[in-house]
């Protein structure tokens, strides 16, 4: 099912959650409204539900009217960060909650809901839990029985409010790519809800930006940390280095050695794998220092700072592969010259 | 076994509790017991099975049951509305429900006789179009004992509708379920445990009510007698062992309908895992 948002505005008391939203999202499509707490990406998506009311503005499924639709009639399936199941049933009959409480004519026979239910949970890899109680179960498999139960109705759309929020950080990674095959299988349109941009870049096929209840951007993973549209987006989304030109980082880049050879704009935001840093072999030109580095991996992040003699200041973060790092053989304290490879220009 | 003890200061901590429970509980009950035991069987089986002890204990265990019955249905409905609403003047009925904690149990019964007596104003009203006759029956005894039931089961339902997870109730809603459903099958099954607490609770206090039911009551003997005013009765005629008797028999019968219940809730835990 595509949807439609089209100038949705919502406000608590005094607070703007949400200023005039504009949205279109293709059947089939799984995106993920990315951005910081409280920027309004729940509340759109409470609205999408039909468990909140815009002030303004019109949700369109198929291009129906479903604004002042009921959460019942929407065909669409919840997940709510907390799970949200039913503590007093079983596994099996919290899946089957959904096609129990069917109107008589639309209700399928105890025999067909078992068999769905069945289904189901061998979709989640948990059939062998039907007859435990959630409290019986780990966080993940909560939520994996939530997102069973929200897939038995067969909904339009699937909503997920951070999903993986409340999980630790193995059970969420596996819960990604998990949620992704899922979705591959399915062709069911899906939104969830994150603050982790990690998160949105992995699972997403398409990330919608959200900070104080405006769009900020929306695109591909790789258009949105490749081609940021602003400010906000290239720091939310991705670790980066900002470079003030028209401030005192003027002074102190030309002191470090670094020149930018066509500015566009007065902030220059640097992606730390965007800085190249080479060891100093006659160290007189540059004053960076190398402070600390951390294993991340399969990449090395630098701690570059100005070396004290000369007024120390800002500190610069790059990173470069693991192999590559032992190759330069750089150790604490050396002085380093860097090369900014690529830059973003914001106003 | 004591090294495996996280909690420090178990023992005393027992210690204290058994001999706290022991001098207020269970040392002035047992001289009852033994106070009781001065009868013979026979005599004893003759007072409790005269037939004006076994209408006052049908007459206080029916009206104690059913005040409770109905003070837990009006009780949630109460406790739903504080919780769930936001409206003018929350805070000063919430402050009302304590209200019969508070009062003398004599001022609310001879408040509750004044209105419900056939000239009072509910009375009147009642008797007129309803033909209803509200004080000196056993109905008097039922509104009387609602009365202080009322806190009992709002302030045990308040904190569980409180923490209740109200994103159950918006999954229901989200896979179809109507709000009636969702009152039956989510929200009572969740609330169930502390709704039969709170009805054991208004049960015993109402058992033992003694000072607003004998002004509504009317106190005819058969009709509309409590267990508690026979007891005062017997002592103020001398007959210490009667009334004990008749004492004793009470405390049994609450303590196997309190079990009861215990066993009831502890049951509705294991269907639902949570034990």
């Amino acid at each position: 099912m595509s949807i439609v948002l089209s100038d949705i505005s919502k406000k608590f008391g005094d607070f703007c959650a949400l200023d005039h939203i504009n949205l279109e999202i293709p059947q089939g499509e799984l995106l993920a409204l990315l951005g910081p707490s409280g920027c309004g990406k729940t509340t759109l998506l409470r609205i999408i539900a039909g468990l909140e009311r815009a002030d303004t503005g019109k949700v369109l499924f198929n291009g129906q009217d479903m604004t002042d639709e009921d959460v019942r009639n929407r065909g669409i399936g919840f997940v709510f960060q907390h799970y949200a199941l039913f503590r007093h049933m079983t596994v099996f009959d919290n899946v089957a909650f959904g096609l129990r409480f069917k109107p008589a004519k639309l209700r399928p026979s105890e025999a067909i809901i078992r068999k769905n239910v069945k289904e189901l949970l061998a979709l989640v890899h948990l059939d062998w839990l039907a007859d435990r109680y959630p409290d019986q179960l780990s966080g993940g498999q909560r939520q994996r029985i939530a997102l069973a139960r929200a897939l038995a109705v067969e909904p339009a759309v699937l909503l997920l409010d951070e999903p993986f929020g409340a999980l630790d950080a193995s059970v969420r990674k596996e819960l990604r790519l998990w949620l992704r095959h899922l979705h591959q299988n399915l062709h069911v349109t899906t939104i969830f809800v994150t603050h982790d941009q990690e998160e949105a870049m992995e699972v997403a096929s398409e990330i919608v930006v959200v900070n104080k209840g405006k769009v900020e951007q929306k695109g591909t993973p790789s258009k949105i940390y490749d081609e940021p549209h602003n400010d906000f987006v290239s720091r939310f989304v991705g670790q980066t280095n900002v470079f003030h030109l028209e401030k005192d980082d003027a002074h102190w880049l030309k002191s470090a050695g670094i020149v930018f050879d066509n500015p566009q704009g007065v902030t220059a935001h640097v992606r730390p794998h965007n800085i190249s840093v080479e060891k100093q072999i006659n160290g007189t030109e540059s004053a960076i220092v190398l402070k600390d580095w951390q294993h991340l991996g399969a990449i090395i992040r630098l701690e570059l700072v100005k070396d004290s003699a000369n007024g120390a200041g800002k500190t610069i973060y790059a990173e470069m592969p693991n192999d590559a790092f032992r190759h330069s053989a750089l150790k604490r304290g050396d002085k380093v010259s860097l090369f900014i490879k690529h830059a973003h220009w914001f106003n | 076994m004591s090294q495996s003890q996280i909690m420090p200061g178990f023992r005393p901590a027992l210690g204290f509790t058994l001999v706290y429970l022991s001098l207020i509980v269970l040392i002035p009950l047992s001289t009852l017991v033994f106070k009781s035991f001065q009868l013979s069987w026979d005599d004893y089986l003759r007072i409790i099975g005269s037939k004006r002890v076994l209408a006052s204990f049908r007459v206080s265990f029916g009206s104690a049951l059913i005040a409770a019955a109905i003070a837990s249905v009006f009780g949630v409905i109460v406790a739903w509305v504080m919780v769930r609403y936001s409206f003018f003047g929350r805070k000063f009925f919430d402050a009302i429900i304590d209200l019969p904690f508070a009062l003398p149990t004599a001022v609310a019964g001879i408040v509750l006789a004044t209105i419900f007596q056939p000239t009072g104003v509910l009375g009147k009203f009642l008797l007129d179009t309803f033909g209803i006759q509200v004080a000196f029956k056993p109905l008097g005894i039922v509104i009387a004992l609602i009365f202080i039931s009322i806190p009992f089961v709002v302030r045990t339902l308040e904190p569980v509708l409180l923490e209740f997870d109200t994103t159950m109730e918006e999954a229901a809603a989200s896979m179809g379920a109507s709000r009636w459903q969702i009152f039956t099958k989510v929200i009572f099954p969740n609330i169930f445990p502390a709704l039969l607490t709170a009805f054991a609770l208004s049960f015993s206090r109402s058992v033992g009510e003694y000072g607003s039911v004998i002004f509504i009551a009317g106190n005819l003997p058969f009709v509309s007698e409590i267990v508690p005013l026979l007891i005062v009765t017997k002592l103020e005629q001398y007959e210490i062992e009667g009334a004990t008797a008749i004492a004793l028999t009470m405390l049994l019968i609450s303590f196997l309908f309190l079990f009861l219940i215990n066993l009831l809730q502890l049951w509705t835990h294991k269907r639902s895992g949570q034990l």
